[in-house]
């Protein structure tokens, strides 16, 4: 990373840490903080989605089925057999990393509305399982009363610790996927974005890669499920359905998937829109929620990031031409 | 040049303008002037998929403080409501009920209006400590009661249901029954408590079936119920498969085996969509759906026929059994904030020692071992009649 490109991400990563401690002396903004945890578990999701829709060129709707294996994965092993969170959590990843790689290599065979109707009908079969199997999931009805988290003896309790955990968490899923990116695989994976064909004439093993990175992303998913359950302390698989993995799809969109940090702030923007922007209207909330997904579809189809990029990079040049 | 940099001036100050516009239109403006007031926050499913719960729930608490506040308030503070929306979503509602807690300093909750949402911030009560009256019915909601300090609600658990329907079954002499449930919350809750309770009363399920909320036949079910020599059928579910259970039940000419509902059938609109086909169903019902039937001795009488009067002519729609929810948790905050005025702590206390609180859904006998305070006396078995409820001999 070239120096030029770390001053901004410095000021946002100070900014994220400062956050807590800007908006809790506004009370009007003061629980800011509280969607902001929703929206971190929900970034680990979208980061994961990102590259598989994005740099690899795979649409999956079974992210809410990963994220909610994970999830219940992690209740049932810390609710029922008295495990300790933290070694929960990485079960339920590998869990979802097998379930992900069964899945994945059948369906990724498939293209385009193919691929994205298979992730469909596995998260569907996932739902109806959570619903079904009341026994293990407690049904509709849902898992109460599952155990928080701790550190070092010390139970995660305020909003604020839950914030600096999710996005620690947040930082090293954008890392980790910075350096994927930006590696042999990273490379591989927008030849086949850009023609499948033409990679595999290169020799790039496509099918190999896509799997790996549709398992990446289930892992991601996983463990954003696992802070939920030990957040919410409460289940229920009405959290996992088909909207929701529509609602990831929609983050990435909005945000664009072109890019990293796309995921990132259209996670972050639906969350806010969906859950604090919109109270004014009161009924008629969810028309201007579709409304504005409309809007960004229509006329900024490549995401928001990309659309303040070239908005940057227009505004410069005008600058240069005037200073001429 | 100069005049496209006054230009440039005009577009960033009416920029900046859109943008202060935009931040005043997303701040909540403070309402009601005068003495302070009273704050009670509500939350509600006013749209999603339990609007039908939310939706009569809203308006019914908007009227109670409506009313309130033209009496002159409580103890001459106006009453405020602060209502937030849930969309039937467990992820919203938690935030909402966090948001009520801290930036709108609430000292009371009324609702979620579902047993999933509830369940999703009862951590949230106890953990900042805010009394919390939820308007659903899951048992769980209110138990184990030692880590529910905070948390009451108003809704009869579905045990008192089943009770009262088995005590009616008893007295018919009826011994053998299938059960159908839907695959939802309130499906599965009220399928264990079927389960669960029969033994206590002599009865043998020798059918248990399920379906789910979308499908659009029950007549495999139904026919299974029909062969396995079941004296009656209780089909527990709501929306449209409610419907579909009693037609299904009238196609097959199964009328010489009693149909029983949950109380989720107990709206009109249910007897208008079954027609002539729901003569002769039998349900158990809370009070608040019944007040006309009741005698005039009887001790709900007055507040149900006030509020259903109410009701109708401010919003000219009949009221609902969930409205009747939101009436009682309501009138509960009322009274802990006259009692004891806006201190967490102290409502909490209040409303665990409230004993003989007439409400729409029965009368309230809360304990610390009790934070439902209903019994299944507080219910009353229903039948169809014309078209119409009628209570059951």
């Amino acid at each position: 990373m070239s120096p030029r490109k770390l001053v901004p991400i410095g000021v946002f990563a100070a900014f994220m840490a400062a956050f807590p401690w800007i908006v809790a002396p506004f009370e009007s903004v003061s629980h800011y903080t509280d969607v902001m945890v929703f929206a971190g578990i929900f970034c680990l999701v979208t980061i994961g989605l990102s590259l598989l829709m994005g740099f690899a060129g795979q649409i999956s709707l079974a992210q809410a089925a990963f994220f909610g294996i994970g999830a219940y994965v992690s209740a049932i092993l810390t609710g029922r057999f008295g495990w300790n969170p933290w070694a929960a959590m990485p079960a339920g990843a590998v869990v979802c990393a097998a379930v992900a790689w069964i899945v994945g290599v059948p369906a990724l065979r498939l293209k385009g509305h193919y691929l994205a109707m298979a992730t469909l009908g596995f998260g569907v079969i996932v739902h109806i399982i959570l619903n079904e199997e009341v026994e293990w999931t407690g049904g509709p009805s849902g898992m109460v009363d599952i155990p928080g988290l701790s550190i070092a003896g010390t139970p995660l309790l305020s909003e604020t610790a839950w914030y600096y955990l999710v996005w620690t968490f947040v930082a090293a899923a954008l890392l980790f996927s910075y350096h994927v990116l930006h590696s042999r695989v990273g490379r591989a994976l927008r030849a086949i974005h850009e023609e499948e064909k033409a990679a595999e004439a290169m020799g790039v093993p496509v099918a190999s890669y896509k799997v790996q990175v549709f398992v990446y992303s289930a892992v991601l998913a996983s463990l954003a499920g696992s802070l939920y359950t030990h957040y919410v302390t409460f289940l229920t698989p009405s959290s996992f359905d088909l909207m929701w993995s529509i609602r990831f799809v929609l983050m990435v969109v909005v945000g664009g998937m072109q890019s990293l940090w796309g995921a990132l702030l259209g996670t972050v923007f639906l969350t806010f829109v969906g859950n604090e922007w919109l109270q004014v209207f009161a009924d008629f909330e969810v028309l201007v929620y579709g409304a504005i997904l409309l809007l960004v579809v229509l006329w900024v189809p490549q995401g928001l990031v990309v659309w303040m990029q070239e908005r940057l990079r227009l505004r410069r040049a005008a600058d240069l031409s005037r200073s001429e | 040049m100069v005049g496209r940099g006054r230009n440039r001036c005009v577009g960033r100050a009416s920029r900046v303008l859109l943008w202060v516009c935009a931040l005043v239109l997303l701040t909540p403006v403070g309402v009601l002037a005068g003495g302070k007031p009273y704050k009670i926050g509500a939350v509600f499913s006013v749209t999603g998929g339990a609007s039908f719960l939310g939706e009569p729930e809203k308006k019914t608490a908007e009227m109670i403080v409506e009313q309130v506040n033209a009496r002159g308030g409580i103890n001459g503070h106006p009453v405020q409501l602060v209502l937030y929306d849930d969309e039937t979503d467990a992820t919203k509602c938690n935030l909402a009920v966090k948001k009520l807690i801290k930036r709108d300093k609430v000292p009371v909750i009324i609702g979620p209006s579902t047993s999933g949402n509830s369940l999703a911030v009862v951590s949230v009560a106890e953990a900042y400590k805010v009394p919390l009256i939820s308007c659903a019915a899951s048992y769980k909601i209110v138990e184990p009661v030692a880590s529910r300090h905070w948390v009451f609600k108003v809704a009869g658990s579905d045990k008192h249901v089943v009770g009262k329907m088995y005590d009616y079954m008893q007295a018919k002499g009826i011994t053998k029954i299938g059960i159908m449930t839907v695959s939802t919350g309130f499906g599965a809750s009220g399928r264990e408590e079927l389960l669960r309770l029969a033994k206590d009363y002599g009865i043998t399920i020798v059918a248990d079936e399920r379906y789910g909320p979308k499908d659009t036949d029950l007549t495999a079910q139904l026919t299974k119920i029909r062969q396995s020599g079941a004296q009656a059928v209780v089909n527990w579910s709501v929306g449209p498969t409610a419907v579909l259970a009693v037609k299904g039940w009238r196609d097959l000419k199964m009328e010489g085996i009693a149909l029983f509902q949950s109380h989720g059938f107990g709206s009109k609109k249910y007897l208008e969509l079954c027609g002539d086909a729901a003569e002769g169903v039998l349900l158990p019902l809370a009070r608040v759906n019944v007040g006309p039937l009741l005698p005039e001795d009887h001790p709900q009488k007055k507040v149900i026929m006030e509020y259903i009067r109410a009701y109708e002519a401010k919003y000219q729609e009949p009221i609902s059994s969930f409205g009747g929810h939101a009436w009682d948790s309501m009138h509960l905050a009322l009274a802990a904030l006259q009692a004891v005025g806006p201190d967490r702590a102290k409502i909490r206390d209040f409303l665990e020692n409230t004993r003989n609180f007439v409400g729409q859904h029965g009368i309230f006998n809360f304990s610390p071992q009790d934070h439902n305070g209903l019994s299944k006396d507080d219910l009353e078995m229903v039948v169809v009649k014309n078209g119409d409820w009628a209570l059951a001999e």
